[in-house]
């Protein structure tokens, strides 16, 4: 098997939760040597959340942490106590590579700023990420994936015309900044072996998010557009939507985007006689009479499982495209193919699931090496493997309770 | 940081994203055009509303900082250029449906052969190769297959998607830019290039979190529940409000578990105190205890009329100070009016001026993605007109005589 990508690399993590323990596994199933600092006093949230294996409540037993922690080590350490600086010296020293995502001026308050860190590893690339950036009156107010997404105003532009809106599922601005961070600090990592220099990035989520909304933000500024929800219409197809299947809440996603399509569409459903139809002729009479025009899709679709819908479009060259529950993607075949899901056995949670990137790299794929770390499970070996220090000096650090 | 690398860039509109990500990052990024300019020109907003290829705000969006040339890769001579511009390039980013470039022998087996040392990307609905390799996809569909839509909207309603396209700009994009830099390390150290496949149904997958473990092992199946957050102890399902409406708009709050939680949910009570709105149910909560996965459905209602009400009274605004002031995990739900009017981005000096000479002004841009300090993102060059770097690329580079370059133009290869 070939070496990793990243093999090369060593990963501090101090962060939690998701936005930050995502980005790192990116990296470890890559290949990245990946440590994870935590501590007994300060648990991630993740640890005590629901799901658990079994549904029985434990630390090392959240399907949640485990989702964003697979590959790497796991090391408790308590920054308050009197020799934690002595270890994290050890920690900085040995890695390429600091992640945090505590409230900005966390790190500094303890004496592990960027500044003070930087004494110990002239070249360390840390990257904070955090809601709202460090600098600015906003900058230490917490918050959570549902609040970015209300505050980047994609909240704002999901749900129907005629309601209030609704949630995005989840949180996409933890789900995507992950990957961004991990780009730039790739592109930080070239540029040290280019010129020996590390340095500090700082992601705000929120003006990550603001990024991708680019094109409505600057219509909006030169024009004043408010772009609005729509539901699930386009302002360049129609038919486009989602429509109901046979089965309890079963649809498949539509979208036929001109009029070539709109012809192939009419003889699939069996209506050839649509295609010169006036009402729905060209796409502008296609939107003009659009709650019309998802009658007869819907009507077309009702009769039919969404897989049948999906296939007999695709087949015709037709966009279409079930519309998938958890259990279906577990089931999925073209993820299946890609691997996305590999399995492992974990101590206490049994054999699982965990998420693979959704690229493929063709020489060195990414690789499920071991489950997600319990609770401190590797102290001894990053003090004494990693880090190269006596099993004295460890056994010293233990009896003093610095892994805590 | 990437200065002297290169990618070309022949993504059509749902790949844009991963090139601007590259070229923030400071690589030369070449976007290649069909002679007469990419569809995705014409793909609205347009500055001052009316229609034409260089004056497109999606356009301008999410081409800002490339280079471009026009080359017609459908013509013999035009892929005879293009292998000649490979051997240069660091980056091939590519959005066309999957086989296409084999049919142009562009391909990565192709490619590599000219130059082992690049790097590949490929963006499409569902990846190369496998059962749906050759299916179309769309934003909706890969929405729907990715898993997202079956969890977004009002139950009485269809499965939702949101009204601006995430499955291909803001998800597959970013991802191919991370395989890329993820391979290009790898390449540093090796020498060796290598294909990045990236799926868009995959990436839209990997945003649905606790949801897949919830179904793998507690056979727990979530679903849509609107403004409201699906929650789940494994045994019991309930639904908490996340979305709220208030006196002129919306607002996004939830009462967490955990000890941050616990701060934020302890400072809202004593605020609907202060102003004589809390009783004794809402104040004898004990918040350091509270698990939101693990209360039934009526103390959720219960819980959610009071602060609902207390929401009801006030604007937006009037939240949004008071819950910052008082450290309350509690964000508006912004218009870009209210993003606009940001004293956050404002003192981080966000928000960019580019210069567009041909439109005889300025456009305010969102800023760069993160903050470097050694190597700040600078956001200077507006994306390209059609053509516009034909010469400095095909004269000044691959030496290509200005007659020659004519009777190219003629023949439509450039």
């Amino acid at each position: 098997m070939a070496e990793q990508a990243l093999k090369d690399l060593k990963v501090l993590d101090f962060s939690r939760v998701i936005a930050g323990p995502l980005l790192t596994q990116l990296l470890a199933l890559h290949g990245a040597t990946v440590v994870r600092i935590e501590s007994n006093h300060f648990l991630d949230r993740l640890r005590i959340s629901a799901p658990y294996a079994g549904k029985k409540m434990g630390l090392n037993r959240s399907g949640y942490f485990s989702l964003f922690n697979a590959n790497k080590y796991s090391m408790t350490l308590n920054l308050n106590h009197r020799r934690a600086p002595e270890l994290m010296k050890h920690l900085v020293g040995w890695c390429d590579v600091l992640v945090e995502n505590f409230v900005p001026g966390a790190m500094e308050k303890r004496g592990f700023g960027y500044e003070d860190l930087r004494k110990i590893k002239p070249d360390l690339i840390m990257l904070s990420t955090s809601n709202q950036g460090r600098g600015g009156p906003l900058s230490r107010w917490g918050g959570y994936g549902y609040t970015l997404m209300a505050l980047t105003g994609v909240t704002n532009l999901t749900g129907w015309e005629d309601r209030a809106c609704s949630h995005p599922f989840g949180a996409l601005s933890d789900m995507i900044c992950p990957s961004l961070e991990a780009t730039a600090l790739l592109a930080a990592i070239e540029h040290r072996r280019r010129t020996g220099k590390g340095q500090h990035l700082d992601l705000s989520q929120f003006e990550a998010t603001l990024f991708y909304l680019s094109p409505l933000l600057v219509d909006y500024i030169t024009s004043g557009n408010e772009f609005t929800r729509m539901g699930n219409k386009s302002l360049c197809a129609a038919p486009h939507g989602c429509y109901p299947c046979k089965g309890e809440d079963r649809w498949c996603a539509i979208t036929v985007e001109n009029d070539e399509e709109w012809a192939v569409f009419c003889r699939v459903i069996g209506k050839p006689e649509l295609v010169n139809d006036s009402r729905f002729s060209s796409f502008e009479s296609r939107k003009a009479n659009e709650p019309e025009l998802n009658e007869i899709v819907s009507g077309w679709t009702r009769g039919k499982t969404d897989e049948e819908v999906m296939m007999t479009l695709q087949e015709a060259g037709i966009a279409a495209g079930v519309v998938q529950n958890p259990a279906d993607i577990f089931k999925d075949p073209q993820l299946a193919h890609q691997g996305h899901f590999q399995m492992i056995e974990h101590p206490e949670m049994g054999y699982h699931s965990y998420e693979m990137p959704p690229f493929t790299l063709s020489a060195t794929p990414a690789r499920l090496n071991k489950p997600a770390p319990c609770l401190g499970q590797d102290n001894e070996y990053v003090c004494t493997k990693l880090l190269g220090l006596s099993d004295e000096e460890f056994l010293g650090l233990l009896k003093e309770n610095v892994f805590e | 940081m990437l200065s002297g690398y290169r990618a070309l860039d022949l993504t059509t509109s749902r790949g844009y994203v991963c090139g601007r990500i590259l070229a923030d990052l400071g690589a030369d990024v070449i976007k290649i055009e069909p002679p007469g300019g990419d569809s995705g020109r014409m793909k609205a907003p347009f500055y001052g509303g009316k229609a034409h290829p260089d004056r497109s705000i999606f356009w301008f969006a999410y081409n800002l900082g490339k280079r471009a040339i026009t080359l017609n890769l459908k013509d013999l001579e035009g892929r005879e250029i293009f292998k000649k511009l490979i051997q240069k390039a660091d980056f091939i980013i590519e959005s066309f449906p999957t086989g296409y470039m084999e049919t142009l022998g562009l391909d990565y087996d192709a490619v590599q052969k000219i130059n082992s040392r690049i790097i590949y990307t490929s963006i499409s609905p569902f990846g190369h190769g496998g059962p749906y390799g050759n299916f179309r996809g769309t934003d909706i569909v890969a929405m729907a297959m990715g898993g997202f839509m079956h969890l977004t909207g009002d139950p009485d309603r269809p499965p939702l998607r949101v009204s601006f396209p995430v499955a291909f700009n803001m998800l597959a994009s970013t991802q191919a830019a991370l395989g890329t830099m993820i391979a290009f390390h790898h390449r540093q150290r090796t020498g060796a290039g290598q294909h990045v496949d990236t799926s868009a149904q995959a990436s839209v997958a990997a945003t649905l979190g606790f949801v897949l473990p919830l179904w793998e092992l507690n056979k727990v199946l979530a679903r849509r529940v609107g403004s409201a957050w699906f929650r789940s102890s494994g045994d019991t399902a309930t639904q908490q409000r996340v979305i709220w409406l208030c006196r002129d708009g919306a607002v996004a709050f939830m009462a967490m578990g955990g000890m941050s939680g616990a701060q934020s949910n302890r400072a809202l009570v004593k605020w609907i105190d202060d102003e004589q709105m809390a009783d004794d149910f809402l104040r004898s909560i004990d918040w350091d205890k509270f698990d939101p996965r693990n209360v039934t459905q009526e103390f959720h209602q219960k819980v959610e009329e009071r602060i609902g009400r207390f929401f009801m009274k006030h604007s937006k605004k009037e939240l949004h100070e008071g819950a910052h002031r008082r450290g309350i995990h509690l964000q508006m739900v912004s218009t870009f009016k209210d993003i606009m009017e940001s004293e956050q981005l404002e003192a981080r000096h966000f928000w960019v001026d580019v210069s567009h000479p041909e439109l005889k002004t300025t456009l305010k841009y969102p800023g760069p993605f993160i903050k470097a300090s050694e190597t700040p993102v600078t956001l200077e060059r507006r994306a390209p007109l059609i053509g516009e770097h034909n010469k400095d690329i095909y004269h000044d580079e691959l030496g290509i005589s200005t007659t020659e370059l004519e009777n190219l133009a003629k023949r439509g290869v450039i």
